[in-house]
C-alpha cells in the first residue's frame, strides 16, 4: 500500500497546495488502493477511474493557476444516494439499478468545486434504510476491521471506504444514525450538522424532515474541512439554512476547558453490559480529563425516540418513494394496465426493509389513523426539542454512546425491530435536528472492535462540536490504536 | 289533481385556474402553453430523485391578490401539504397541494345574468397546488381512457400553478353556473393572474349537482359533473343533469352520489364510477416546504394593486343606463372600460361618453386597427368633445367629424372648433336666411313638399345644414323650415 | 392510540405494492409488533404540545418568478422505460384519478 493513502485530507490538501505532490499521484495511489481491496470490501457500487483522473488533471491545472482549493486533491467517497451528474446512482436499489443521474447534487458539487476528487460511488442501504448496510441490493460492504462484520449502516460504504484508505472523505447523509452509526463501527469520525445546514438538493430522500448529509473521514479536521466546503445556505433546497456558516476547522482546540458536558441520565449504559459500560464511562472521564466539568442532564422522552422516529420517517418515505413507478425512470415491470405495471415494478424493485417503512409509514398517514400516529409523532418530537433546549440550559455539549454494540456479523439480527434498536442513542439527536457526531473512542468485544462516543451539540453550534471532538481526538488517539484487516 | 313538485337545482362550482407566471410553480421551467412535448422539464418537475420544490413567489401573490379581490380573508399562517395518490402524469405521484390552512378562505364572487340581473355567490377557499402533466389515450377509444391500450404522456404541464377555487352551492341553474364562471374569468384576467384560456385548459371546472324540492332548505344527493370545456358545454351539462335528476325523483327513484362525465357529443352526462377502491389522499404537511407567514404590510400593499373589477363595473355601467349587453361589452374589453370610465373622471356626461365610445370610437378602432386607448385621443379629449356636445356648443354632427380628425392627430376639439368656427349656431335670423336660399334654388321641392312628399324634408334640412357647413342646430333646422313649407 | 390490527393488503394497495401471500403473512407480523413498540407514544400527554414539521424554524422561502433552463429532450427521454417519439408511454390506464 503506498502511504499516500493515509494521509489525512487536510495533509494531502497542505502538500498538493505547496506542490510537493499532484491530485494525480494522490488519485492514481487511492485508484490503486481501490483496486486492490475493493473487490473483498465492497465499499463501492461504482468505480469512478475515468472521473477522477479528469478531476484531479483539472485540479492540478487550477492549483498550477495559482488558485487556492480547500480540498485540492482530497480523494472522496460519494454515497450512491446523492446525485453526480453522468453517473450511474442507484440508491443501492434494484429500481435505480441503471438510472444515470443528469445533474448533480449542491453538496457534492461543492466538494468538487473545493477540489475533491470523486473514486467512487459507496454502497449503502436501499435508500437508506438500515443499520448495517446489509439491506442494499446491490453489494455487500464488509468491515474492513472484520470482514466477518456489517460496516453499519445506512452510509456503511463510504465510512468503510474512508477506514480502508479507499478515499480520505466519504459523504454520507443521516437520518436517525446513518453517518454515526457506521462512523462508530468503523473507528472514523461521522458527522452530521444540523438539520438544513448542508443542502439535500441532489440527495435522494428518504425523510425528509430528518435526512443530512455529512462527512465520514478519519480526523476530526478533516471532517471540518468537509463541513466549510459544504455548509451553508442554497436557494435550491427550501429546508436550507440561511444564515453564515462559522468555519469549523479555525475553531479546532485542544482542551475542554470551560465546557460543561451532559450526560444523559436515562442513557444508562449499565444495560449494554459491563465491558461497554466502562468504555464509554471511561471515555466521559477522558472528557472530564481535558477540562470539561461533567453535568448530569435529563431527556426523560429518550424512551420514545424511536417510536417517533419509526413513524415520521417511513410516514416521509412512504410518500417520497411514490414517484419510482415505472414511468418516467428506472425499472418497469409491465402489466396489463398502468395499475398492476405500478404493483409489479414496486414489487419487484423494493427490497423488504423498503416496503416494510413504505407499509408502515402508508397506514400511519391513512384515514383514521394519521392523527393517533402521526400527528402524535409529531408533537412527541416538539417534546425531544424542548427536552434538549432545557438540557443545553446546564450544558454545551452533550456526550453519549454513538451505538450499543460494536459491528455485528451478518445476518445476526433476523428481527427488524433489534435492527431499528441499534439507532437508539442517535435517533433522539436526529429527532431534535441536532449537531451530533461520533469519534472513535476504544475497542470492545472479542475480537476487540471499534466503538464511537458520540457528541452532540445545540442547534448550528458545529464549530463548537468539531472544536471539542477535535481535543478528544488529539487527547486519546483511539482510532490509531486499530488496524484494518486489508 | 295532483300538484307537480317543483324542484330546484343546487350547484357548487370546483375550478381549476392556471396562474400566469413566467414559470413553474416549484421550479424555473417556462410556464407557457404548448411547445415540443417534455421540453419544459426539469429535476423538480419531472420529479427525478433527490430533487426539491421551491415555492414560486409571484404565484403566491397571485393567490393573494384574488383573495382580496373577492373579499376573501387572508390568514397570517398556510402551508402546503402532500395529496398522495398515483397517476402517471403526476410526476411525484403526489400533488403539492394545500389542505387545511389553504392562502385564502372565504369571499363572495359577484355575477350578473344574461339580462343583467346581479347574484352573488359564496367562496368556501381558494388554495394553491401545481397542475399535472398531460396524457394522451391512444390505441382505440377516439382519444378517450375508456378503450384506449395505451397513453402517451407530455410532461410540460407538469408543476404550473394552479388555484383550485372552491364556491358554496349557492348557484341555483347552469345559467348562474356559468354566470359565476364568466364572473371568475373576467376578474381573474382583470387582475392578471391568469389569461383562463378554455381551449388551452387553463380554466377546468367540476360541477357539484343536486336537486331538491324548491323552498326545501335540505341537500339533496348531488353528483360531480366532469368534462366540461367550454362554458357551453357547463351550460349544457348542468342542464342535462338537472332533468336527468328530475326525471328520476319524479319517477319516484333515487339520486346515487357518483361521479358523471359529460358527453359532448351524446349531449348527456354518464357515470364515471370505476372499479378503484376509495380514494384515501393521505394529506400531510410538505416536509420539503416551510410555511407561508402573510403580514398585514404585505396585504395592504397587494390590496392598492387590485384594479376596478368586472362585477362593480357592471354595476357602475347599468346605473349609468347601459343595457346588459352594452355593460357587458364595454366590461370584457377593459381597456376601453379604463378609457370610457377615465373620460367620465374627466368630466364626461356618463351616457353621452357611452355613445361615443360604443359607437364612433370603436367603429375608428376597428378600421384603423388601433385601440382608442392606444390612440392619439386621450379620455380628456374626448371628455372635452362630450362636453362641447353637451353644452349645444356642436352639433353631434360636427362632432362625429371632429372626432375623426382628433384621431388624425388634429388636435384637441376645443382649438379645432375655435379656429374654425365650427361653433353650432342657433341664431334664427342667419338659419331663415339660409332656408330661404335653399328653397329658391330648390322651388320644386318647395311644391312637392305641399303636395304631400314630405319625405323631402330630410333633404332640405341636409342642404341647410351644408350650407351652414354643419354649424346649424339642426332640430332649429328642422323646426324653420317646416314653417316655412306650410 | 388505534390497535386495529393492520390491514396490510389494503394498504399495500394504496402504496401501490403487489405482496405474495408470505409477504402478507411476514409483513402483517411484523408491521404488527412495530405498531406494538410505537403503541408506547400513547403514553405521552401530548394535549398541550404543538406538532413539530420542521424542527429548525423557518418561514417564506420562495424564489422569484424567473424561468431558466430546463434538460435536454434526449436526456429526458432516453430515461424512459418506454417511450413512443417525443412521449412518455404507459400502459392503458383504468380510470381517471
Amino acid at each position: 500500500m503506498n502511504d499516500i493513502v493515509k494521509r489525512s485530507a487536510a495533509d494531502i490538501v497542505r502538500d498538493v497546495s505547496a506542490k510537493r505532490i499532484s491530485a494525480r499521484d494522490v488519485t492514481e495511489a487511492v485508484l490503486a488502493r481501490v483496486d486492490e481491496v475493493d473487490d473483498r470490501l465492497g465499499c463501492y457500487l461504482t468505480r469512478l477511474h475515468d472521473r477522477a483522473r479528469q478531476q484531479a488533471q483539472h485540479v492540478d491545472e487550477r492549483v498550477a493557476a495559482g488558485e487556492r482549493l480547500p480540498l485540492a486533491g482530497v480523494p472522496l467517497a460519494v454515497k450512491d444516494n446523492m446525485c453526480l451528474a453522468g453517473t450511474r446512482t442507484t440508491a443501492a436499489s434494484k429500481i435505480l439499478e441503471n438510472w444515470i443521474a443528469p445533474y448533480t447534487a449542491t453538496a457534492v458539487q461543492r466538494m468538487l468545486d473545493a477540489g475533491a476528487i470523486p473514486i467512487g460511488k459507496s454502497n449503502l442501504d436501499e435508500f437508506a434504510m438500515g443499520s448495517s448496510c446489509e439491506n442494499s441490493a446491490l453489494g455487500v460492504t464488509r468491515n474492513p476491521y472484520d470482514l466477518k462484520r456489517v460496516p453499519g449502516g445506512s452510509s456503511g460504504g463510504s465510512a468503510a471506504a474512508v477506514a480502508a484508505f479507499e478515499a480520505a472523505i466519504g459523504l454520507g447523509s443521516d437520518t436517525g444514525g446513518s453517518i454515526r452509526e457506521p462512523g462508530a463501527f468503523c473507528n472514523v469520525v461521522g458527522f452530521k450538522p444540523t438539520y438544513g445546514r448542508v443542502s439535500r438538493y441532489g440527495l435522494i430522500a428518504f425523510a425528509s424532515s430528518l435526512d443530512q448529509i455529512g462527512p465520514l473521514t478519519r480526523t476530526v479536521e478533516d471532517a471540518a474541512l468537509a463541513y466549510d466546503a459544504m455548509a451553508g445556505h442554497d436557494p435550491m433546497d427550501s429546508t436550507s439554512i440561511d444564515r453564515p456558516v462559522e468555519p469549523a476547522a479555525s475553531s479546532l482546540r485542544d482542551d475542554l476547558k470551560g465546557l460543561r458536558i451532559g450526560i444523559v441520565k436515562e442513557f444508562e449504559t449499565a444495560k449494554l453490559g459491563p465491558e461497554i459500560d466502562a468504555l464509554y464511562k471511561r471515555a466521559y472521564e477522558e472528557l472530564a480529563g481535558l477540562g470539561a466539568e461533567l453535568v448530569e442532564v435529563a431527556l426523560p422522552t429518550a424512551d420514545y425516540g424511536l417510536a417517533t422516529y419509526y413513524l415520521i420517517a417511513p410516514a416521509e418515505c412512504s410518500s417520497n418513494l411514490a414517484r419510482f413507478d415505472g414511468v418516467r425512470y428506472g425499472l418497469r415491470v409491465d402489466g396489463a394496465d398502468v395499475g398492476q405495471m405500478y404493483e409489479q415494478t414496486r414489487a419487484a424493485g423494493f427490497g423488504a426493509e423498503v416496503k416494510r417503512r413504505i407499509l408502515i409509514g402508508t397506514y400511519a398517514l391513512s384515514s383514521g389513523y394519521y392523527d393517533a400516529y402521526y400527528v402524535k409523532a409529531q408533537k412527541a418530537r416538539t417534546m425531544f426539542a424542548q427536552d434538549f433546549r432545557k438540557a443545553f440550559e446546564r450544558c454545551d455539549l452533550i456526550a453519549a454512546p454513538a451505538a450499543s454494540s460494536p459491528a455485528f456479523e451478518f445476518d445476526s439480527k433476523s428481527d427488524p425491530y433489534s435492527m431499528y434498536m441499534m439507532d437508539y442513542y442517535t435517533i433522539p439527536m436526529s429527532l431534535a435536528g441536532l449537531p451530533a457526531l461520533s469519534v472513535p473512542c476504544g475497542y470492545a468485544g472479542t475480537p476487540a472492535l471499534p466503538m464511537g462516543l458520540q457528541l452532540a451539540a445545540p442547534l448550528f453550534e458545529e464549530a463548537k462540536l468539531l472544536g471539542a471532538a477535535h481535543a478528544y481526538e488529539r487527547a486519546t488517539a483511539h482510532a490509531a490504536k486499530g488496524t484494518v484487516a486489508v | 289533481m295532483t300538484v307537480k313538485t317543483q324542484y330546484e337545482a343546487v350547484i357548487g362550482i370546483e375550478c381549476h385556474v392556471e396562474l400566469k407566471t413566467r414559470s413553474k410553480m416549484f421550479c424555473a421551467c417556462a410556464n407557457e402553453f404548448g411547445g415540443e412535448p417534455n421540453t419544459k422539464v426539469c429535476p423538480v418537475c419531472l420529479a427525478l430523485p433527490g430533487s426539491l420544490p421551491v415555492a414560486n413567489a409571484e404565484a403566491i401573490r397571485h393567490m393573494i391578490r384574488a383573495g382580496l379581490a373577492f373579499g376573501a380573508s387572508i390568514p397570517a399562517f398556510s402551508k402546503f401539504d402532500r395529496k398522495n395518490y398515483f397517476y402517471p402524469d403526476m410526476p411525484k405521484d403526489y400533488q403539492i397541494s394545500q389542505y387545511d390552512m389553504p392562502l385564502t378562505l372565504g369571499g363572495t364572487v359577484r355575477y350578473w345574468l344574461e339580462d343583467g340581473t346581479l347574484k352573488e355567490c359564496k367562496l368556501t377557499r381558494i388554495h394553491l397546488e401545481e397542475d399535472t402533466g398531460k396524457s394522451m389515450h391512444g390505441g382505440g377509444g377516439d382519444g378517450r381512457i375508456a378503450g384506449s391500450s395505451f397513453s402517451l404522456i407530455d410532461f410540460n404541464r407538469a408543476g404550473v400553478p394552479l388555484m383550485e377555487c372552491v364556491s358554496e352551492p349557492d348557484l341555483r341553474s347552469a345559467q348562474e353556473a356559468v354566470g359565476y364562471l364568466e364572473s371568475l374569468k373576467r376578474t381573474f384576467v382583470q387582475l392578471g393572474v391568469s389569461d383562463v384560456k378554455m381551449e388551452e385548459g387553463s380554466l377546468r371546472c367540476d360541477a357539484n349537482v343536486s336537486i331538491r324540492p324548491a323552498g326545501s332548505s335540505e341537500l339533496g344527493t348531488k353528483t360531480e359533473i366532469k368534462n366540461m370545456n367550454s362554458f357551453r358545454s357547463v351550460l349544457r351539462a348542468i342542464e342535462s343533469e338537472i332533468e336527468r335528476q328530475t326525471a328520476i325523483m319524479e319517477s319516484g327513484g333515487r339520486i346515487v352520489q357518483e361521479t358523471r362525465g359529460w358527453d359532448e357529443g351524446q349531449g348527456e352526462t354518464h357515470s364515471m364510477r370505476s372499479k378503484e377502491e376509495a380514494h384515501d389522499y393521505r394529506y400531510f404537511p410538505d416536509p420539503d416546504l416551510v410555511p407561508i407567514e402573510i403580514g398585514a404590510a404585505l396585504i395592504e400593499e397587494l390590496r392598492k394593486t387590485i384594479p376596478v373589477l368586472p362585477p362593480q363595473r357592471f354595476a357602475k355601467y347599468r346605473e349609468y343606463g347601459m343595457d346588459a349587453k352594452q355593460a357587458t361589452q364595454l366590461v370584457d374589453n377593459s381597456a376601453l372600460a379604463d378609457y370610457y370610465d377615465a373620460s367620465v373622471a374627466a368630466g364626461a356626461n356618463a351616457q353621452a361618453s357611452m355613445n361615443f365610445v360604443l359607437g364612433d370610437l370603436s367603429r375608428l378602432a376597428n378600421e384603423t386597427g388601433i385601440a382608442a386607448s392606444e390612440s392619439v385621443v386621450t379620455p380628456a379629449a374626448l371628455a372635452e368633445l362630450v362636453t362641447l356636445v353637451e353644452g349645444k356648443t356642436i352639433n353631434s354632427k360636427i362632432a362625429k367629424e371632429l372626432l375623426e380628425r382628433m384621431w388624425a392627430g388634429e388636435g384637441s376639439p376645443k382649438a379645432i372648433v375655435e379656429k374654425e368656427g365650427l361653433t353650432q349656431t342657433s341664431d334664427t335670423g342667419e338659419i331663415e336666411k339660409l332656408i330661404d336660399d335653399i328653397l329658391a334654388a330648390n322651388e320644386k321641392a318647395a311644391t312637392d313638399y305641399k303636395a304631400g312628399k314630405t319625405n323631402i324634408l330630410g333633404f332640405l334640412t341636409g342642404a341647410v345644414m351644408k350650407a351652414s357647413r354643419g354649424k346649424a342646430n339642426p332640430a332649429l333646422v328642422n323646426e324653420l323650415l317646416r314653417k316655412k313649407l306650410e | 392510540m388505534a390497535s386495529d390490527k393492520i390491514d396490510v393488503r389494503y394498504v399495500a394497495k394504496l402504496a401501490r405494492i403487489a405482496l405474495t401471500q408470505d409477504e402478507v403473512e411476514r409483513f402483517g407480523k411484523q408491521l404488527g409488533d412495530l405498531l406494538e413498540h410505537v403503541n408506547v407514544l400513547s403514553e405521552l400527554e401530548t394535549s398541550a404540545v404543538p406538532a413539530t414539521a420542521q424542527v429548525v424554524e423557518s418561514t417564506n422561502v420562495e424564489r422569484s418568478d424567473e424561468a431558466g433552463p430546463c434538460l435536454d429532450r434526449e436526456t429526458v427521454l432516453s430515461m424512459a422505460p418506454q417511450r413512443q417519439g417525443a412521449f412518455f408511454r404507459v400502459p392503458k390506464i383504468i380510470a381517471e384519478p
